[in-house]
């Protein structure tokens, strides 16, 4: 026997085309989808990635900072190759490339070894650290690790060197993220505040965001309301730089005195509550003036409620420049809503995403009538389904926690749905259901500059609003019969 | 082999020692010491690797290397079409790995072909109480939802091995109450100093659980053979297969690109194994040899002077039926790749052209790039090991620069220092190199393009290569004020 199973060697059989279509039809039926939805230990296609991944985000938002893995090689390779593709920007990042031995005799050594080289070579103002899988099973003790590297001048004693536990095998890169963002705030504003003194700007976070055009358009709200402010974790300008000729290897992110300076503002903003708890919470214990943690502004009722609280916090009017914009996208809607509405979508992605999706849709009087979470909490569930019974068109819409793509594919074959949102992995299923993807999420490896168009603000709904409907107006001109093509739609 | 020993204008064995030792100078004294020895001027005429490589990363310095899972779940296993192949562990790997290195496959998806993310998607209870019960509920469910796969195999991440499970005997007993093969493969990504310790294990398990399973049904002849080592990049083995099948040569399987399991397994009764990618598939040739007496041979099929020689080599294996056919294919094909010469040489010619890819490409693509009239002026490595270096040397032109797993900072400081008219690497370089204005083209995945082998893929390589370095885009990086 040539073989270690033991099997006995056959002749190969190849599957016969009645066969084949047999299994192609069974995959589309109700029973596959129940058979689907039984699974308990198999997971395909997933809707999120891991915690290092947004731990490497929120590094990229800080200026001059080096986002260092402390883990295997590969880890790192995939993280940045992620936003390498996402974004068609360079994503510098290092690791301290752990092997066996590290399983060990622990990481300790790698880290030293990694956070001298990574200095010399990179000369970052911060070296933020985050761990992938294996010191987190080993067990490394980052707090002595760091401790020790400053100690034996590895790295100059005031250089800023924030660390999250991070273990891929808990929680999604929501999670990372702001594991990645409370540790570097805590570093960066450690002894910062002073008694009695307030900047008087407003300190923004943006939340997991992984669109720069959305940065953007959170410091032009601000400007037009003519509010000081600091966007911390500010990813705009780290993944949007220009080609001019000279490779920046810290193109953006928030100034680190301004972030250290964050903790005496007047007031913070933290969009995305699933994205930044611990962040916000750490925030409302320890910074001054008034803390406020805010939904992701997409559709129009999420983005008056952040312009609202942002006049709220500082005492002015709404500008009319605002109230304009908010006009025009109300026109935008009204002008366009005769192609959304009614329509089914399914939407999937993380949390904040999906809530924001949910609510612009509801507005348009679309129905999202599968919405596929592929980690979230119950309090997401209980959020989403509140949202669904405030509208008549939430009716008979139908929330999946805690289930993948593979699940989202039967229920596109079984219940039909005029269009997808989600990110660029939702296509397979799509287009086996022979409907439209609108890529609104992370990532987006498939389309280009999808990521300097903002979705959130009113500018964000004008952006969706004229993706959904223009091309729900192609698919009638591509499909139509010669008789019904005609000039205006 | 190329005949006779090349020089590019400005480069000598000083010049580049120069480069290097100003790239090594700003490194701690310890890091400097490990990096030397990978970065060398080229020796041509020894013949042999100018550089130390297969060694541990060096902490810190930003690599581009990837892992041992990254070896076999994206590069041996992962284009098996007919199998789900699960990445056992947390959701990370299996996620990053989904879809992202254009192995293009036949069938269909969730039917007869698998190009998809599997995970068990471990969480703390996992790590704490193991995941061998877990894993063998999920073997049972992907074996009922996907009836009509020929096989699982199960690919072990990071946590797996250090938690201490044993997916082999999960994986055997489910192997035995399923009557599939699922296969275990130890492929951590701790294990080893790059993706090649992944490719290596990947062909110890299918030189111990897959080949020699399997008898192809049909009576055999004395022109089969397999193509080992074409992944299918952008369609590249649909290309190559053609090419071979129109010299008379029967394709019996090919290792992996668009490849079947069973064919895979049925691969010890041909008679000649072709290998392109030699880093990740030499081994379980050596071991065909041995075991079943199986010759195999290399070939490169990128450009129509490494095509040329590649066909009459693999002819002088056979007889005149086949020596004729593969006259015939270059006397119908060279005016063609000719014409595409004549049109793109004229731009190209003269340009230079810096490489890092994996443990293959550089060598064998130098040639394309000369048919169009550029110089290579530097080439590494992420994975390779001496034997690739050894082959490399006669390729590349007299002291131009070798680096092995350089960092981003060893790559931009040569880049800097030799301005080289195109860059061909991966994604984590693209961007860096376009921001400085450099034309590039990602070289693992042909930047969403190809296929680039065999005489149909060469013109699209020509093509894609003049529309890198002369898109007008380039013109613009500098503004006028």
């Amino acid at each position: 026997m040539a073989n270690l199973l033991g099997l006995e060697v056959k002749t190969i059989v190849e599957t016969t085309p009645e066969e084949i279509e047999r299994v192609k039809n069974w995959i589309n039926s109700e029973e596959y989808k129940e058979k689907n939805f039984a699974r308990q230990a198999l997971v395909i296609n997933t809707a999120h990635a891991c915690q290092p991944l947004g731990a490497q985000l929120a590094a990229h938002g800080f200026e001059g900072t080096l986002p260092f893995v402390h883990g295997s090689q590969g880890c790192a390779s995939y993280y940045r190759s992620t936003l390498n593709r996402h974004f068609r920007e360079p994503a510098p990042a290092v690791s301290d490339a752990m092997t066996e031995d590290g399983a060990v005799f622990g990481g300790q050594n790698n880290l030293h070894e990694g956070l001298e080289n990574a200095h010399a070579l990179y000369k970052p103002k911060m070296i933020a650290v985050f761990t992938s899988c294996m010191p987190e099973v080993i067990g490394d003790d980052l707090t002595a690790f760091i401790k020790n590297a400053k100690q034996k001048a590895f790295v100059p004693k005031e250089l800023p060197v924030p660390f999250a536990n991070t273990p891929s095998f808990n929680g999604t890169h929501i999670h990372g993220y702001d594991s990645m963002l409370v540790s570097i705030l805590q570093t960066l504003t450690e002894d910062k505040q002073v008694e009695g003194r307030c900047t008087g700007k407003l300190n923004l976070i943006a939340g997991c965001d992984f669109n720069t055009g959305d940065y953007r358009e959170y410091r032009r709200i601000l400007k037009e309301f003519g509010i000081p402010y600091t966007l911390l974790a500010d990813i705009g300008d780290t993944f949007e730089s220009p080609c001019d000729g000279t490779y920046h290897i810290y193109a953006g992110g928030t100034k680190l005195d301004e972030a250290a300076d964050s903790i005496n503002g007047k007031a913070t903003i933290a969009i995305g509550p699933y994205a930044t708890p611990k962040t916000f919470s750490w925030i409302k214990d320890n910074y001054s003036g008034k803390h406020v943690s805010m939904p992701m502004p997409m559709g129009i009722e999420k983005t008056d409620a952040l312009i609202m609280k942002i006049a709220e916090l500082f005492g002015k009017d709404v500008p009319a420049s605002l109230k304009n914009e908010r006009g025009r996208a109300v026109d935008a809607m009204t002008d366009s809503q005769q192609y959304m509405h009614g329509k089914k979508f399914a939407v999937y992605g993380d949390p904040d995403y999906l809530m924001g999706y949910v609510s612009f849709l509801l507005e348009m009087g679309a129905r999202p009538h599968h919405i596929l979470c592929s980690r979230g909490s119950k309090k997401v569930e209980k959020e989403l389904q509140t949202l669904l019974d405030g509208s008549m068109y939430g009716k008979g819409c139908k929330i999946y926690m805690n289930k993948d793509l593979w699940h989202l594919r039967s229920l596109l074959m079984t219940d039909k749905v005029d269009a997808v949102i989600g990110d660029s992995h939702g296509k397979f299923a799509a287009r086996d259901a022979g409907v439209p993807l609108f890529r609104f999420g992370f990532p987006i490896f498939d389309r280009v500059n999808k990521h300097r168009y903002p979705i959130i603000g009113y500018q964000g709904v004008v952006n969706m609003v004229t993706e959904i409907c223009n091309k729900f107006i192609d698919i009638k001109d591509e499909t139509c019969e010669d008789r019904f093509f005609e000039l205006m739609r | 082999m190329s005949d006779k020993i090349r020089k590019v204008d400005g480069i000598t064995k000083e010049s580049t020692q120069a480069m290097i030792d100003d790239a090594l100078a700003v490194y701690p004294e310890k890091a400097r010491k490990k990096r030397a020895p990978h970065l060398a001027p080229n020796d041509a005429a020894s013949g042999c690797a100018s550089v130390k490589s297969n060694k541990k990363t060096v902490p810190g310095v930003m690599s581009a290397r990837g892992c041992a899972y990254a070896g076999a779940k994206g590069v041996v296993w992962g284009p098996i079409r007919d199998m789900v192949h699960v990445s056992h562990g947390p959701v990370g790997c299996g996620w990053y790995s989904w879809g992202t290195r254009r192995n293009l496959m036949s069938g269909i998806t969730g039917v007869t072909s698998f190009p998809m993310q599997f995970t068990s998607d471990f969480q703390e209870k996992d790590i704490v109480y193991g995941g061998d019960k877990k894993l063998k509920t999920l073997l049972e469910e992907a074996h009922d939802l996907f009836p009509l796969a020929k096989g699982i195999s199960v690919l072990s991440e990071c946590p797996v091995g250090l938690i201490g499970d044993d997916i082999n005997s999960v994986t055997k007993q489910s192997s035995k109450e399923l009557d599939l093969p699922i296969i275990p493969c130890n492929c951590e990504g701790f294990r080893g100093v790059s993706q090649s310790l992944g490719h290596h294990i990947s062909n110890d398990s299918i030189r111990d659980y897959i080949i020699e399973t399997r008898e192809f049904a049909e009576p055999s002849s004395p022109y089969d053979i397999a193509l080992i080592g074409d992944y299918n990049i952008g369609g590249d083995v649909w290309s190559a297969k053609s090419l071979l099948e129109e010299i008379g040569l029967n394709v019996k399987s090919v290792w992996t690109g668009d490849g079947e399991l069973e064919k895979i397994a049925a691969t010890h009764t041909v008679k000649l194994n072709l290998i392109h990618c030699y880093r990740s598939m030499n081994y379980m040739c050596k071991v065909m040899e041995e075991k079943y007496g199986i010759p195999w041979l290399e070939f490169n099929f990128f450009g129509p002077t490494k095509i040329r020689e590649s066909l009459r080599a693999i002819a002088e294996r056979f007889d005149d039926v086949i020596k004729e056919k593969v006259e015939l294919a270059i006397a119908k094909y060279e005016p063609i790749m000719q014409a595409i010469i004549d049109e793109y040489k004229p731009r190209l010619d003269k340009k230079k052209v810096m490489l890092l890819v994996g443990g293959l490409r550089p060598r064998h693509t130098i040639g394309a790039y000369e048919d169009l009239g550029m110089d290579c002026v530097g080439a590494g490595y992420e994975f390779a090991h001496g034997d690739d270096y050894d082959r490399t040397a006669p390729e590349m032109p007299e002291a131009t620069v070798v680096y092995d797993d350089p960092s981003e900072y060893e790559f931009e400081k040569f880049a800097h220092a030799l301005k080289p008219d195109l860059i061909g690497s991966g994604i984590k370089e693209k961007y860096v190199f376009q921001k400085m204005g450099i034309p590039f083209r990602q070289m693992h995945s042909w930047d969403y393009s190809g296929p680039y082998h065999g005489y149909q893929g060469f013109e699209i390589f020509a093509r894609d290569v003049d529309m890198a370095v002369n898109s007008p885009t380039w013109k613009l990086v500098k503004a006028p004020f």
